[in-house]
């Protein structure tokens, strides 16, 4: 039998390209998992392409069109894994506000003649649409974990991925707690971990571009923002960014309190 | 599709590889003639316009960076410099130096991707950068190494590579220590040597004579090389006020293509990116860039689009340079980021993407929301120069099979870098010979 490299497909639906970026930016393992790995199809990179079936298929981005509604369903026919990278591909991404809102407006906000464009009213996720082996969360995806879901994928493994919040992040970090301490409104007690608690090293606030971490409380969360002076529609605005449509923070509770600090 | 030798003939591929985005060339040749040529940019629309409306005036930052994975700190400097405008607040000093720094981080880590592993495989006949890794695995891996030092300079500044976290409207978040920056400089003086070794290498490639008449447009600033400014300049007399941009550059949509055009009012189409900065500013490089680029055979002006990889590899030079005299420089202000205080008002910002001129304008109400908003990405101002420059070129190539012909199309198109995430927000060939 001829001891075959296993095959990475990486595919692209409405994004930005940052995540499967993340592949090219492993700068000191990009050659080493070349020699591991036949990289199959990946056109960001290469124009080469080899036919499926892939091992594995990393998917990048949202299905926003009839025709990526299709291309998704011929992607998991051709994939014994497949793994979705980052916030579009998990929850819808970004552009998953317009779920909320009227899709024809938006075209003729941006476009003047909106009858050439072919698009859905919804922006949503793989998971919507194929069964999916494996979540990658992040906007962007972190290359370490990136590098994990690869490794554990070829070597028929679980990921060691944890699904705790940022909070937990900020506690092995040593950070002091902005919200605590500085008033700044955080999303970390509700968002998935990954990044290493970056913003608030950055002295900010969390943004929630991991997605909602598990067992996420958001009506508590929305709670402590109210109670730091955070309006309603603050409130709602900083749960509709990223991970907007993932069902956590589809429909955040907001409610009024009475301010006890300003928001910056 | 088969190649027919003479009259008229029909061609067509699948996505087009090693650009960033998805879409697609169509090139309809009748009786041995170009009879059109598109640029197809069926990458999903996905309206940020539209959705930031309503939204804070702090927001765009974070929001418009995920347009581009790439070039995020484009999005977020073009965006920080036009609500900046709006809401009348300078960040001058130490933060502008710092932006400065940050940008240089993008320039190098762009620019060394779309040396290594967009444009040189195909000056060397590889698929790809990792095809091309197989047999010149030192140059790739010097490449790698150079695009990590890039990566490094956003990671220390802002966070991360991609999506940064550290900026903000009137500066950043935090600001580094010189204690915090004094590592990178070491790494900076590395890449700088090996960056000029990637300008040797790459200006020994063998270039097309083709010398294209466009018109070049750039950001100005006083006295820098263009990254970030407020005028707007061309090299046929354009010198406009950032706030006039829209009065002279008009965007129209064109039914192929999810991504909306632009042209100058008074002429059409024109150029910006690396040919187009290094043509109207080369007098301003940093000093070593300046050598490297004359060693290289560069005159003052490139007009020769397939000789944008030397200008690249001078540029990452020059973002070495600049980046190191900044960490010279540096002293931690006290404050991170300048006051702002919301109100009514109407914005500019322009800046240079690694690909080019990336303009944003912001209406902002009394309470600080977004009332309307207007992004011109690089991609989307070249989009009918490289049609053009695929019109030229399969013009004076029909000879070739069908073959060699699209792969050559293609990289016409790879010598402006489009960014097709960024112009919707690119590419199968299809070529119809009748």
């Amino acid at each position: 039998m001829i001891d075959r490299k296993p095959s990475l497909a990486v595919w692209k639906f409405a994004s930005c390209d940052g995540c499967q970026l993340t592949l090219l930016d492993c700068e000191d393992e990009l050659l080493a998992v070349a020699e591991q790995i036949d990289i199959a199809y990946f056109l960001e990179a290469t124009r080469a392409t080899v036919e499926g079936p892939y091992d594995v298929s990393l998917v990048e981005g949202s299905i926003t069109t009839a025709g990526d509604m299709e291309r998704i369903k011929e992607v998991r026919r051709q994939s014994r894994f497949l793994i979705t990278i980052g916030a579009c591909a998990t929850s819808g991404g970004i552009q998953a506000l317009r779920n909320f809102g009227d899709v024809e407006e938006l075209m003729r906000i941006v476009y003047a003649t909106p009858s050439f464009l072919s698009t859905l009213d919804t922006s949503t996720p793989i998971s919507d649409h194929v069964p999916v082996d494996f979540e990658l969360r992040g906007c962007p995806i972190d290359r370490n974990q990136l590098l994990e879901v690869i490794s554990a994928y070829l070597a028929g493994r679980k990921p060691a991925i944890g699904e705790h919040s940022v909070c937990i992040e900020c506690k092995q970090r040593h950070n002091t707690c902005v919200m605590v301490s500085h008033g700044t409104p955080c999303l970390g007690p509700v968002t998935h971990a990954g990044c290493g608690a970056l913003c608030p090293t950055f002295h900010r606030g969390c943004y929630g571009c991991f997605g909602p971490a598990e067992q996420a409380n958001v009506k508590s969360m929305s709670g402590a923002l109210a109670q730091l002076g955070v309006s309603p529609d603050e409130i709602q605005r900083l749960f509709h960014t990223f991970n907007a449509w993932s069902e956590e923070f589809r429909n955040p509770p907001v409610q009024v309190a009475a301010p006890t600090r300003k928001t910056p | 599709m088969t190649h027919r030798a003479s009259g008229s003939r029909a061609l067509s591929t699948g996505a087009l590889a090693r650009v960033e985005g998805e879409g697609a060339m169509h090139v309809e040749i009748v009786d041995g003639k170009v009879a059109d040529v598109q640029l197809n940019i069926y990458e999903p629309p996905r309206f940020f316009e539209g959705f930031l409306r309503g939204r804070g005036y702090a927001e765009p930052a974070d929001i418009t960076a995920r347009i581009c994975g790439i070039c995020p700190v484009a999005y977020q400097m073009s965006a920080c410099a036009a609500i900046e405008d709006a809401l009348g607040v300078t960040v001058d000093g130490p933060l502008h130096e710092l932006r400065t720094l940050l940008y240089c981080g993008e320039w190098i880590e762009s620019h060394t991707l779309h040396i290594h592993f967009l444009h040189a495989p195909d000056f060397l006949g590889f698929d790809g950068g990792v095809e091309m890794a197989a047999v010149h695995r030192p140059l790739v891996e010097r490449g790698l190494e150079v695009k990590k030092i890039g990566n490094q300079i956003l990671e220390t500044i802002g966070g991360r590579a991609i999506h940064p976290v550290n900026v903000k409207v009137g500066g950043f978040y935090r600001v580094p220590s010189r204690r915090e920056l004094e590592p990178l400089r070491n790494d900076l003086v590395r890449g700088l040597e090996m960056s000029i070794e990637i300008v040797d290498w790459v200006s020994g490639f063998d270039f097309p004579d083709q010398e294209m008449d466009y018109e070049f447009v750039s950001t100005a600033h006083p006295t820098e090389y263009p990254i970030m400014g407020d005028r707007v300049v061309s090299d046929r007399g354009l010198d406009i006020d950032v706030a006039e941009f829209l009065d002279h550059v008009e965007e129209y949509q064109v039914e192929h293509s999810t991504a909306l055009q632009a042209h100058l009012l008074e002429r059409g189409e024109y150029l910006v990116g690396p040919l187009a900065r290094y043509s109207l500013f080369s007098d301003r490089l940093a000093p070593a860039a300046a050598e490297t680029a004359q060693r290289a055979g560069l005159g003052p002006t490139c007009h020769n689009p397939f000789r944008s990889i030397i200008v690249r590899a001078v540029e990452v030079v020059h973002a070495f340079e600049t980046a190191i005299a900044v960490i010279d420089r540096w002293e931690q202000p006290a404050q991170a980021a300048v006051e702002v205080v919301p109100r009514a008002g109407i914005g500019h910002g322009v800046t240079e993407a690694p690909r080019g001129l990336l303009y944003h304008r912001y209406e902002i109400d009394n309470e600080g929301l977004i009332a309307d908003a207007v992004i011109t990405p690089p991609t989307s101002q070249n989009q009918a120069t490289i049609e053009h420059d695929l019109w030229h070129f399969v013009e004076n190539h029909l000879h070739l099979d069908d073959e060699e012909l699209r792969q050559r199309a293609e990289v016409t198109i790879r010598n402006h870098d489009p960014c097709i995430s960024c112009a919707t927000h690119f590419l199968d060939l299809t070529v119809v010979r009748e």
